[in-house]
């Protein structure tokens, strides 16, 4: 093709090129349209020159969308809906920024662009223009804050409440998610080895581990806070349950993971229990360790959050969700589960970092043939 | 059919008990879709020092003889002895290193770790895992490979690693499986000298299963031809070549006369499969 893209490309490069057009148009018929969105329209338009001039840098394309992007945002403050061309614009913005996120990947792939820096930039326009387009419906349309506030509103609540969001965060995070998330893990590891080893304890502690987990957690959140009080060690308990289990099975499955001639192996050497658990069976079963330490990540932030609603000191991130709902405080808990999806995303790839040391070898993170 | 060696004398009281010592053993296999007898009928002694060669067609039960010798699969009829004991007690003697088809070394460890792995399970110091694992590698062309992981090295590199961590321990007995399958023409030359060298520098006793006629004549005081179906010894043929070897030995009318006996024995072999 004349212009050097993908057919999905070439669509992507006539709907922005063509919605900047009509905003374009729009802006100049229109009475009071922002100068500058109207330039940045003019900006976009032109890319349409690479169907009949010749092609041109992706980079102008990621250009245009953040052009757009910004000026749309800058004309923003209005408290109105906003007019027609507008929205042509947002259209434009988010295919400009999907097309420059395309070519720039594919450019990653064949290695013309170092694959370290921009893996970072690719999620990066992914969030940014989520945010943006947010923040564009939500203020631009005129949504009421109680449905969905702007994020530019959520992010100011996030810095004028810091204080009571940090302690909101030692309380759930520090104190009952990271206890239970250990407690938890550990134990259904130590009980998947028990299990491995004994028949007896398979058939006694499988079901018992199988009702556990089936038990739903708003029936056993009141009832570990009956047991352990209001404060976290009720939320850790709650976590213990929850990442218990998931330990438990996946450990079970990874000590089986072991090929038949890795064993025999083993055998040969005439290697104890102790030591074929060490060095054969543990190592392999990495894998299956790890998806459950992952799984458990994100549920025992939930299993926290969720526990806290049933009784609590006013201090978590839980309660203050529960209470800001009642209280009509929506931005503050649009901010609390701002540092909620912040914390178990961190949560989780730091354990995803540890994965990738440990369990190196396995063909799913060094990409090889098995 | 019971054979004894002539190449008994390697040690010098007389009365040493055979290596490995099977009478009509038996071994059935049973699975959803009936039984498979993999062994039947195996007569065979096998006498300390000896080099023996197991050749026949694939499926004939090399490799299930050589997993029962290694106590990893149970004779169902007929008796086996090692050293005068039954395998388990052989091989909770550390009696014999084995190398697998394949290599199956573990791909968390670096290749000298793997070589480790059976001097850590031993109780060996770590200067001494240290001296060996430097002198078996050497022996199997890998220096300089320490440090990588299996995964980084190719299928023949990979082999020839397993065959110095079974080397590493300096066992008495080797139990060999199609060891140099994966290599090429060139290095399969080397290592069978190598192997040579060290199987009469140590007097080890060596059970070898392989597809080629060449390299077990090469090899071999005594080659035991296998037929499937039920897998059974059908020849053991002795050979009379020197224990020095030279390459160019594949050459002599000896050396070929052996192998055309090891040939007729295959074809008589595959004969009886067709007739079934
Ligand atoms: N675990 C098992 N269960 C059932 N049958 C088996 C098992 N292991 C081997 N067999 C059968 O026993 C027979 C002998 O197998 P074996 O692996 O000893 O052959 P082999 O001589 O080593 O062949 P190859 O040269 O292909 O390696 C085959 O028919 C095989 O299908
Ligand atoms: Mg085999």
């Amino acid at each position: 093709m004349k212009s050097g893209l993908t057919l999905l490309q070439a669509v992507l490069a006539v709907v922005a090129g063509g919605t900047a057009l009509f905003g374009l148009v729009g802006a100049a018929i229109s009475a009071d349209a922002e100068l500058l969105l109207t330039l940045a329209f003019g900006f976009g338009a032109l890319t349409l020159a690479r169907f009949v001039w010749r092609p041109i840098s992706f980079w102008l394309d990621g250009v245009a969308a953040a052009l757009i992007a910004l000026t749309l945002v800058w004309a923003l403050p209005r408290g109105t809906v906003m007019p027609g061309h507008y929205w042509f614009g947002m259209v434009s913005a988010w295919a400009f920024a999907w097309l420059f996120v395309d070519q720039l990947s594919a450019a990653i792939r064949k290695g013309t662009v170092p694959r370290q820096a921009m893996g970072l930039l690719i999620p990066a326009v992914f969030g940014v223009s989520l945010l943006v387009m947010w923040e564009i419906v939500t203020r631009g349309a005129n949504v009421p804050p109680v449905l969905l506030p702007a994020p530019s509103a959520i992010g100011a609540q996030l810095a004028n409440s810091a204080p009571i969001l940090w302690a909101d965060f030692v309380q759930t995070f520090v104190k009952s998610v990271i206890p239970g998330y250990i407690i938890g893990c550990l134990a259904g590891l130590v009980v998947a080895i028990a299990v491995d080893r004994s028949p007896f304890l398979k058939a006694g502690l499988l079901p018992i581990g199988n009702f556990m987990s089936a038990l739903p957690i708003i029936g056993i959140a009141p009832i570990m806070v009956m047991w352990f009080g209001f404060d976290w060690q009720s939320k850790a308990a709650v976590v213990v349950a929850m990442t218990f289990f998931p330990m438990l099975v996946n450990t079970v499955a990874g000590l089986n993971a072991a090929s038949s001639i890795e064993r025999d192996l083993m055998r040969t050497y005439a290697a104890n229990y102790w030591q074929t658990l060490l060095k054969l069976r543990l190592p392999a079963a990495g894998p299956f360790i790890f998806n459950a330490l992952k799984i458990n990540s994100t549920l025992a932030l939930i299993g926290a959050i969720v526990a806290e609603f049933f009784g609590t000191p006013v201090v978590g991130m839980g309660f203050r969700i529960s209470t800001g709902v009642g209280r009509l405080a929506i931005d503050l808990v649009w901010a609390e589960i701002a540092v909620a999806a912040v914390a178990g995303s961190a949560f989780y790839g730091v354990i995803a970092l540890i994965e990738r040391g440990v369990t190196f070898w396995h063909p799913s993170v060094r990409g090889g043939r098995a | 059919m019971s054979v004894t060696s002539i190449n008994s004398s390697t040690t010098g009281t007389g009365v040493a008990l055979p290596v490995v010592e099977a009478e009509h053993l038996g071994l059935t296999f049973s699975t959803n879709d009936g039984d498979v007898v993999a062994l039947s009928d195996v007569n065979l002694t096998i006498e300390k020092g000896d080099f023996v060669s197991f050749i026949g067609p694939s499926g004939c039960g090399k490799t299930t003889f050589l997993r029962t010798i290694a106590d990893l699969e149970q004779p169902t009829s007929g008796t086996l002895r090692i050293n005068g004991q039954t395998p388990e007690n052989a091989r909770k003697d550390r009696a014999y290193g084995y190398v697998f088809q394949a290599p199956a070394l573990y791909p968390w460890r670096t290749i000298e770790k793997n070589i480790a792995l059976p001097l850590e399970i031993m109780g060996h110091s770590a200067q001494q895992q240290a001296e060996r694992i430097k002198r078996t590698m050497d022996l199997v062309n890998l220096t300089g490979f320490e440090k990588k992981y299996p995964w980084q090295l190719s299928g023949g590199m990979q082999q020839r690693a397993s065959i110095a961590r079974a080397l590493a321990f300096d066992a008495d007995l080797l139990l060999m499986d199609e060891p140099f399958g994966a290599l090429d023409e060139i290095v399969r030359d080397h290592l069978n000298s190598e192997l040579l060298k060290l199987w009469d520098r140590t007097k080890k006793t060596i059970c070898f299963v392989t597809h080629s006629i060449p390299e077990a004549v090469y090899l071999s005081t005594k080659i035991v031809v296998m037929s499937p179906r039920p897998g059974r010894v059908t020849d053991v043929i002795e050979s009379n070549l020197p224990r020095e070897r030279p390459l160019d030995i594949r050459e002599t009318p000896e050396f070929l006369a052996i192998a055309a006996r090891v040939r007729d024995g295959l074809r008589a072999g595959h004969s009886y499969e067709e007739v079934m």
